[in-house]
């Protein structure tokens, strides 16, 4: 059975509308995969040696025994940004004779292939033979450390899995997680409750004990029956089991007009957002990015400035534009035939696009004012990335879509709809991060740092001056282009 | 109204359409018949430059359809429930569409008025999105937006199919009114021979994407074209 699901996988990669653009994504995920490969084997390999060299009165693995619970708790952060979940489309095999559970099975088995899940190993098999070669513990209990290892960290992966699911569908649920995990933080941090030191010691103790590696076991295969029960409690087509039709609230949103020719599409874009969980989510994920800052500034790394600091302007003020904007038109992509024959001037249709993206820009940039309190030099950094977006990156955007062949459904019941939620729409973004970091970059090294931000600020205004005459360009791409856009939009994909 | 010349479309060497002439006079209602992949959507979707011709044109009041986007303002159509946009209400789908075709929200509230028979009571104000409508419903809602904006050509791809036997009556009444109207050319696709012939005055087949009959309808064409597709 697993054979002819793998068979059907491969056809719809490679007789996908996209697949040129997958296969481009996929070398240059493959490029950053060996990268962090490498890295992660470098680290395994140093680790013994510099703990031994700089805590030369305690055992290395004690120190990452204690250190374990922060690394699952950053890893399984990590996966969550990062991993896509594998997806299938079940509607086909609902009604054949096939069962459920070896559906299932395969979806959740299919998930250990993920390179996500070789990271560890690289780190903890040469860590565990320096363990061995030093002669500080049995051969055994060190295969069995290992071991345990392994699988806390594919306990890691399911535990994404639930979450990730939950989340799709309630913004809310994440949220006990997130607090929990302060609380822990918070409580080791301020040394009430070290919940470093007791994960360490009950790690030490499975080293001592390889027979307790059963206890992470039984935890691993209780993630999976959990997550196989949720599957299975799922495994249904929304539209013929669902119990309760949504009910329709329709919002008066007259107050669009002001925009003038513009607001039917802004309206239908903004109620597009709002009564769809896909693009819902990006809202929310816009919102969380703009933490994103409080990590970076204070990093004494940096020593207050630095060009990187760019990046995360771009990001911070612009995550909403990248993750909507890179899938213009697929948003439309159900009902694009329509649109199509309808008199619709295509400028009006991407100015729409533009302007809400906008929006979001101005709005997050205001937002990110608070981060004067680390100086001047962050808030006119961040201002002159709004700047940027608005002007050079919204145009990018606008213009790579009209080579967007790929459907997005979003009636498509919220069972594994994951499009775009993995690595490569962050991937997609990286040349809009880039660019403005190098040119930065170069005015801050040539010049001084004023100077880099006037200039990211000035080419923002120049595209913000050329944005007509841009729309009027990429309009043109886009009727051009029609015809291949409708072609790809009909193709029903996973 | 429509004038096609040496149209055809072809995929990978096969043709699956090809039509040497064809003119579709102002205010006609024209049936379009034909079995599965005879190139009846394929010929509306070259109709509404949703695919472009492999040879000839297809002009629309004199507007080539693939050079100009002129025809779209007097163009009502619908192929499948993909022209319909799930998250929005029906209300909201056809203030939409007016707003695209100029028409305020009380042009539309007197449209959908004058077809609340139609309706039969089940699109209109029961707070549901169209995603969450049967497929019947959504059909009835894609149909009378066509309507919107008294467009002067309007094209339906199987208008009966997926409706109820009571809607199906309604729809043809529907249709036959507009017919009346001598501003409005209509074309309708189907595979059911009998309800097509009550509702055009001329009938066209095709089969493997080649016209095999042109007629006016008369008390003997059901006969004719029950002959031709018979087994």
């Amino acid at each position: 059975m697993f054979k002819h699901f793998i068979n059907l996988e491969l056809k719809a990669f490679f007789r996908s509308a996209s697949v040129g653009k997958s296969i481009g994504l996929k070398i240059l995920m493959g490029f950053l995969v060996v990268y962090f490969l490498l890295v992660f084997l470098v680290l395994g390999i140093a680790l013994y040696p510099l703990l031994e060299k700089n805590f030369p009165d305690q055992s290395p693995l004690e120190i990452v025994n204690s250190f374990v619970i922060f690394w699952l708790a950053i890893e399984l952060v990590f996966r969550f940004f990062m991993q896509s979940l594998p997806v299938m489309n079940i509607k086909p095999l609902l009604v054949l004779p096939i069962k459920k559970e070896s559906v299932i099975h395969f979806v959740l088995l299919k998930s250990l292939i993920s390179i996500y899940n070789i990271f560890p190993l690289l780190v903890v098999v040469p860590f565990g033979i320096f363990n061995i070669v030093k002669g500080n513990y049995g051969t055994l209990n060190m295969i069995g450390w290992m071991f345990a290892m392994y699988v806390l960290a594919l306990i890691v992966n399911y535990a994404n899995f639930l979450i990730k699911k939950k989340f799709a569908e309630n913004i809310k649920a994440f949220l006990p997680f997130v607090v929990l995990g302060m609380v822990f933080f918070g409580l080791d941090y301020y040394g009430v409750f070290k919940i470093t030191t007791l994960s360490g010691l009950v790690l030490d103790t499975l080293v001592l004990q390889p027979v307790l590696i059963l206890a992470p076991i039984i935890i691993l295969v209780g993630f999976y029956l959990l997550n196989f029960k949720y599957l299975k409690s799922n495994f249904y087509l929304d539209s013929s089991l669902q119990s309760k039709v949504e009910e329709a609230k329709t919002t008066d949103l007259s107050w669009t007009k002001r925009f003038g020719e513009i607001a039917p599409f802004l309206q239908l874009d903004l109620k597009m957002i709002w009564r769809n969980k896909r693009p819902k989510t990006t809202v929310w994920i816009s919102l969380i990015f703009l933490a994103y800052g409080l990590i970076i500034y204070p990093n004494p790394a940096y020593d207050g400035f630095s060009p990187f600091f760019v990046l995360v302007g771009i990001l911070m003020t612009g995550v909403f534009m990248l993750n909507y904007g890179q899938f213009v038109p697929s948003w439309d992509s159900n009902y694009y035939g329509m649109m199509m024959s309808q008199n619709i001037p295509m400028k009006q249709y991407l100015a729409s696009k533009a302007g809400l993206m906008s929006v979001s820009i101005v709005i997050l940039a205001i937002l990110s004012t608070p981060y004067l309190y680390f100086g001047w030099k962050i808030l006119a950094i961040n201002l002159a990335c709004a700047l940027y977006n608005l002007g050079v990156n919204i145009p990018i955007l606008l213009f790579a879509g009209s080579y967007n062949k790929k459907r997005i459904d979003l009636e498509k019941s919220p069972f594994m709809n994951y499009q775009g939620t993995g690595a490569t729409q962050w991937i997609v973004g990286l040349p809009l991060m880039l660019i403005p970091t190098l040119i930065f970059y170069g005015f801050y090294k040539l010049v001084n740092a004023e100077a880099a931000i006037i200039a990211i600020a000035i080419i923002g205004i120049v595209g913000l001056v050329m944005r007509n005459y841009l729309l009027n360009k990429i309009a043109a791409g886009y009727t051009k282009r029609k015809y291949a856009t409708l072609n790809g939009f009909k193709q029903q994909e996973n | 109204m429509i004038q096609v010349n040496q149209l055809s479309k072809e995929y990978k060497g096969t043709t699956v359409l090809n039509i040497e002439n064809l003119e579709i006079p102002k205010g006609q209602s024209l049936g379009l018949v034909g079995n599965n992949g005879a190139g009846k959507t394929t010929f509306f979707s070259l109709l509404l430059d949703l695919i472009q011709p492999s040879t000839g044109n297809i002009s629309n009041n004199g507007i080539l359809v693939n050079a100009s986007e002129d025809w779209k303002s007097f163009t009502g159509s619908f192929i499948d429930e993909s022209f319909l946009i799930g998250y929005l209400t029906p209300e909201e789908y056809f203030y939409f569409i007016g707003d695209l075709r100029g028409q305020n929200k009380a042009d539309i509230d007197a449209l959908l008025e004058k077809y609340e028979e139609f309706f039969n009571g089940e699109i209109l104000k029961n707070k549901k999105y169209l995603r969450d409508l049967s497929k019947g419903n959504q059909k009835k809602v894609g149909i009378i937006a066509t309507l919107i904006g008294n467009p002067e050509v309007v094209i339906l791809d199987e208008p009966f199919a997926n409706l109820d036997p009571t809607t199906v009556n309604r729809l043809k009444k529907v249709i036959k009114e507009l017919a009346e109207n001598p501003e409005i050319t209509i074309l309708v696709s189907s595979h059911d021979l009998q309800h097509t012939v009550e509702v055009c005055d001329r009938i066209v087949a095709l089969n493997k994407g080649v016209i095999v009959k042109d007629i006016q309808t008369s008390t003997e064409t059901l006969q004719e074209l029950e002959m031709f597709f018979a087994v």
